[in-house]
């Protein structure tokens, strides 16, 4: 899967969870302070990871996930 | 030589009679909150955990108080007498002290004489415990009519400094009788699926008689979301029934996406577009192992629920402990 495969699908659920449009959901962003999601979105979000890229998204690891390429990254890195 | 115990004759099946609540007569709003200097706003709270008001008992209105109440309405709406009851059960973790437990105080003040009277601890699983094991009773011999009481002061174990717990918890008491189902009437609570999770006994702890509550949220929130509806499904295909059948969820009112979560689920998994979903957290906060059967007295007094309607419960927390069965409303 490329990295645009996971930012896309990426985008996908943080719209579905946080309401956020697709388009705002880029590298550069922080999930907390740009794109307004509160940590038990972020849970909802990390569950949602898990079932569609089929990684496992700890607690610990998800309070590393500043931004969305940071996320994009782990995906990568652990799948 | 090998003797043979006499057993007591076993019953087909139990069904609730009656259901009752009571909560604490003062009103505290998410304003209210804010105003104690706790770094919170009405906004906030209503975003994270969908709670707009809680009620907080004050010194004259103890657990025990607020269990005599709600448990005497159950019996009073199940159409008996005190002398009727063979059992008195609540599911508290709020007591202020070990012993003496609540349910035999409760006992005495409802006029109940030598009944068997139990403390039953699975936090807020608490109630949908009780449930079970009065319904096991009855099928087993051992009573006709049990009073299950869920209560809590989780004002007593809430530090009113700390903004992750004091904007949740709050006070109250339900209860229902579970009583045998008569000659040639269907049983009307299924068997319960009950279990725990003790690998996260960590993350909803009170450490000792000096601490208040502390809860890792987004770990609790985590298995809440993913581990629930599982469990309440299984209730659902061991009663013998599918999702489709189900007309009202009464999940734990841990917080309101925490419901909403297990409602999409249960719907995803065949539950109806017009599955009632309880949300009474809205407005009485998180009462632990009261937020079940003051949810459903709530919603019978509203109209949003009939007699007959059949009703999905499944309790979750501290432990961390489950529980959850099928039955049909009174």
């Amino acid at each position: 899967m490329t990295n645009e495969e996971i930012l896309g699908g990426l985008a996908e659920i943080v719209n579905e969870v946080a309401g956020v449009d697709t388009s705002e959901v880029t590298r550069e962003k922080s999930f907390v302070d740009d794109l307004d999601i509160d940590s038990l979105s972020m849970v909802e979000i990390a569950v949602q990871v898990e079932d569609r890229f089929g990684v496992k998204v700890p607690d610990d690891e998800l309070a590393n996930l500043r931004t969305v390429g940071d996320a994009v990254d782990y995906v990568v890195k652990t799948a | 030589m090998t003797v043979r115990l006499r057993q007591l004759p076993p019953a087909a099946g139990a069904r609730i009679r009656g259901l009752g609540s009571t909560q604490p007569t003062r009103v505290v709003t998410n304003d209210d909150i804010a105003a104690t200097g706790v770094q919170t706003t009405d906004s906030w709270i209503r975003e994270r955990v969908g709670i707009v008001a809680r009620r907080f008992a004050g010194p004259d209105e103890s657990l025990v108080d607020m269990a005599v109440d709600a448990g005497s309405k159950a019996v009073a709406d199940a159409g008996l007498s005190p002398a009727d009851l063979d059992a008195v059960l609540v599911a508290t973790c709020t007591m202020p002290s070990p012993i003496p437990n609540a349910a035999a105080q409760v006992a005495h003040r409802i006029g109940v004489t030598a009944a068997p009277a139990f403390d039953l601890n699975a936090a807020c699983a608490g109630f949908c415990y009780g449930l079970g094991s009065a319904a096991d009773m009855i099928r087993a011999g051992s009573a006709r009519h049990v009073l299950v009481i869920g209560a809590e002061k989780l004002t007593d174990w809430v530090d009113p400094t700390d903004r992750s717990t004091y904007i949740i918890f709050a006070d109250g008491a339900g209860a229902a009788v579970v009583g045998v189902a008569a000659e040639g009437e269907e049983a009307g609570v299924g068997p319960v699926v009950a279990g725990s999770a003790g690998d996260l006994v960590d993350t909803l702890v009170i450490a000792d008689r000096e601490s208040f509550i502390v809860q890792e949220g987004q770990a609790v929130f985590r298995w809440a979301t993913t581990k629930i509806a599982p469990i309440a499904l299984r209730a659902v295909e061991l009663a013998g029934l599918t999702p489709g059948d189900i007309d009202v969820l009464v999940p734990h009112q841990a917080n309101l996406r925490i419901v909403e979560a297990i409602a999409k689920r249960i719907r995803a998994a065949g539950g109806r577009p017009d599955l009632v979903v309880a949300d009474d957290i809205v407005r009485s906060g998180n009462t632990s192992s009261a937020s079940i059967p003051l949810a459903l007295d709530h919603m019978r007094a509203e109209g949003r629920v009939r007699s007959g309607d059949v009703a999905l419960l499944v309790g979750f927390g501290a432990g961390l402990s489950y529980a959850g069965q099928v039955v049909v409303l009174p």
